[in-house]
């Protein structure tokens, strides 16, 4: 097994150092034809007045996009609301999914039936989470219902036209579909730590917290990186959830960066503006994964 | 230990073994309680949403029983004939199907490329795919909007093909070659020292002890297709090409208050994804233990 961590230099012969570029060749054009060559437009056009609505006003405007992004109040603030979602978001999808994970780690019967229902949210669709919390938010015929039934609330009582529940409201709902994701990352981290270790520590008399910070946490602690960092990345970019259960509102008050970016974009036709507004998304996401993999001390045994 | 329980229960042999037991079951309680309690509470969260939809799709309209009963299936015949979905329901197998296959194949590729050589580019190009991952999917609209104008391909369902296996391929190469990587090179080197061409002993001893991977990167694949909205919604406004997330997006604007037809949408949508998924699963977390995470 060791053996085979670097078996491809020494495998490699001039016969078939052209091999590699022909495997990845199609994945390769792919990417540069549609994502890098994209990515290329969007810088360009950052630099460019461009809204199809007004095409005589068209040009080069050099950092003026960027400017204008500097003094927009809705920019400052979507961008503020972003970092909530993504912090409140991220934060509690990590502390459910590794309960989830510790849970469903142990033996028990009927553990593939829970593990499987349990991570099911997971492969659902940001469109169908909505339907589903849709149902349940709506006020005339969803639980909000049914709770002044019994008295609970006022009749009517709807958590998404609120500025202040609508918030919760989609925090749950992405709860719901984001926790598993966590659960299926931290579980399979999980599963490779030798069940030796924790006999002997069972020998040394050590409890449950002990077992867990001694033994588990060291082993999944990079796991646990990634996996806050990718779904914090994915959180930030996630528009299917926000634009079709609260469509950013009420009064913008759900209205992530990404949102605002494909209003401009689709909505007010401000190709130019809105690419500008990506970039300024694109770097604040590079600048955030460098300072938290360096925070974390990660990929040091990589450089 | 026996020493233990010999002091505490000196007497009989019957209250010999009582108390121990009694204590090791007090442990145990408290064990299975911290086991099942937040296993419960964490099944409800979320198993009552699923419910929820289910009983809107199976209950008659006007009813506010919390079961549903009697079974109607109205509101699939509505969604399905009416609405359109029994055509949306095609696209998306069609669009996800080909997402598919096209993904694994792309990947079994290229994800050999990087489990078995050392080349030159190649820690540039896993910089580019990890790159790819930063990008606001919202904002590659208008760009690929462009492309797919050009091509010819708006309103066609090849721009989602495309668009989505794109998407999703930086994930599918890095999980795919780590499958790749935990099949051991000495197996192959073994069908090349027998004769075996390198196509050849990939297909003999490779392919087999990949189906698990196989398996995770096709089922993935599918589900981020079938799954696409922003794309869907974007570049296709004719309504015979619409997917599954287009007609539940229109049914959530459309039938303001038609829940019943609304859930019957939402019960088509999840039901292929859901059989895919149960299977898939254990190959999900299997796959990712196999290293792909730690990469």
């Amino acid at each position: 097994m060791t053996a085979s961590a670097t078996p491809a230099s020494r495998r490699r012969t001039r016969s078939t150092a052209w091999y590699p570029y022909v495997l990845i060749g199609p994945a390769a054009a792919l990417v540069v034809i549609f994502l890098v060559y994209p990515v290329a437009s969007v810088f360009y056009y950052s630099l460019q007045r461009y809204n199809v609505t007004m095409p005589f006003y068209n040009g080069f405007v050099g950092l003026g996009n960027f400017i204008e992004i500097a003094q927009d109040a809705k920019f400052w603030r979507s961008l503020g609301f972003t970092l909530q979602w993504v912090v409140v978001e991220v934060g509690l999808q990590f502390v459910f999914g590794l309960i989830l994970a510790l849970l469903i780690n142990r033996a028990f019967r009927g553990r593939g039936i829970v593990r499987a229902l349990v991570f099911s949210p997971w492969a659902v669709a940001g469109i169908l989470t909505t339907t589903i919390w849709l149902l349940i938010y709506n006020p005339t015929t969803g639980f909000g219902h049914y709770l002044a039934d019994l008295g609970l609330v006022p009749y009517g009582t709807s958590l998404l036209s609120g500025s202040g529940t609508a918030f919760w409201a989609a925090v749950l709902a992405e709860l719901w579909k984001g926790a598993p994701f966590f659960a299926i990352l931290i579980l399979a981290d999980l599963q490779s730590i030798s069940l030796e270790l924790y006999e002997s520590a069972d020998v040394d008399g050590a409890g449950r917290l002990r077992k867990f910070v001694s033994i588990t946490w060291p082993h999944i602690r990079s796991a646990v990186v990634i996996a806050t960092l990718l779904r914090a990345v994915w959180e930030f970019n996630n528009v299917d959830l926000l634009y079709t259960l609260t469509g950013g509102g009420p009064a913008g008050s759900t209205t992530t960066l990404p949102l605002y970016v494909a209003q401009t974009a689709i909505t007010d036709r401000d190709f130019g503006y809105g690419s500008a507004l990506t970039i300024v998304a694109f770097v604040i996401l590079i600048v955030f994964t460098v300072v938290y993999l360096r925070a974390n001390r990660f990929g040091r045994e990589n450089a | 230990m026996t020493l233990d329980t010999t002091v505490i229960a000196p007497t009989a042999s019957r209250s010999h073994a009582a108390p121990r037991r009694r204590r090791i079951s007090r442990d145990r309680v408290i064990d299975q309680l911290l086991l099942r309690l937040p296993l419960g509470v964490a099944l409800l969260f979320t198993l009552v949403p699923f419910y929820w939809m289910l009983l809107f799709a199976f209950r008659p309209a006007g009813s506010t029983a919390l079961i549903p009963w009697p079974i109607t299936l109205d509101n699939f015949a509505k969604v399905w004939n009416t609405s359109g979905f029994g055509i949306y329901f095609l696209n998306s197998v069609y669009v996800a199907v080909t997402s598919l296959v096209v993904s694994t194949i792309i990947a079994l590729l290229g994800g050999y490329a990087l489990a078995r050589f050392e080349f030159r580019g190649k820690g540039a190009f896993l910089l580019v795919m990890l790159c790819t991952q930063f990008i606001p999917g919202a904002m590659m609209l208008i760009p690929l909007f462009q492309i797919f104008n050009g091509l010819g391909l708006t309103n066609s369902l090849w721009s989602l093909i495309v668009s989505d296996t794109v998407f999703h391929l930086p994930l599918s190469l890095v999980l795919m070659s780590g499958f790749i990587r935990n099949v051991p090179v000495e197996l192959e080197e073994a069908a090349w020292v027998d004769g075996c061409s390198r196509i050849r002993a990939f297909r003999l001893v490779v392919l087999p002890l990949l189906r698990p991977g196989i398996v995770a990167v096709g089922s993935f694949a599918f589900i981020s297709a079938w799954n696409n909205f922003l794309f869907a919604v974007m570049f296709i406004s004719r309504q015979d090409q619409f997917t599954i997330p287009v007609g539940l997006s229109y049914l959530l604007g459309e039938f303001g208050t038609d829940f019943g037809a609304l859930a019957a949408g939402g019960v088509i949508a999840v039901v292929p994804v859901v059989l895919v998924f149960a299977y898939v699963q254990r190959f999900l977390v299997q796959g990712l233990s196999a290293g792909a995470v730690k990469g």
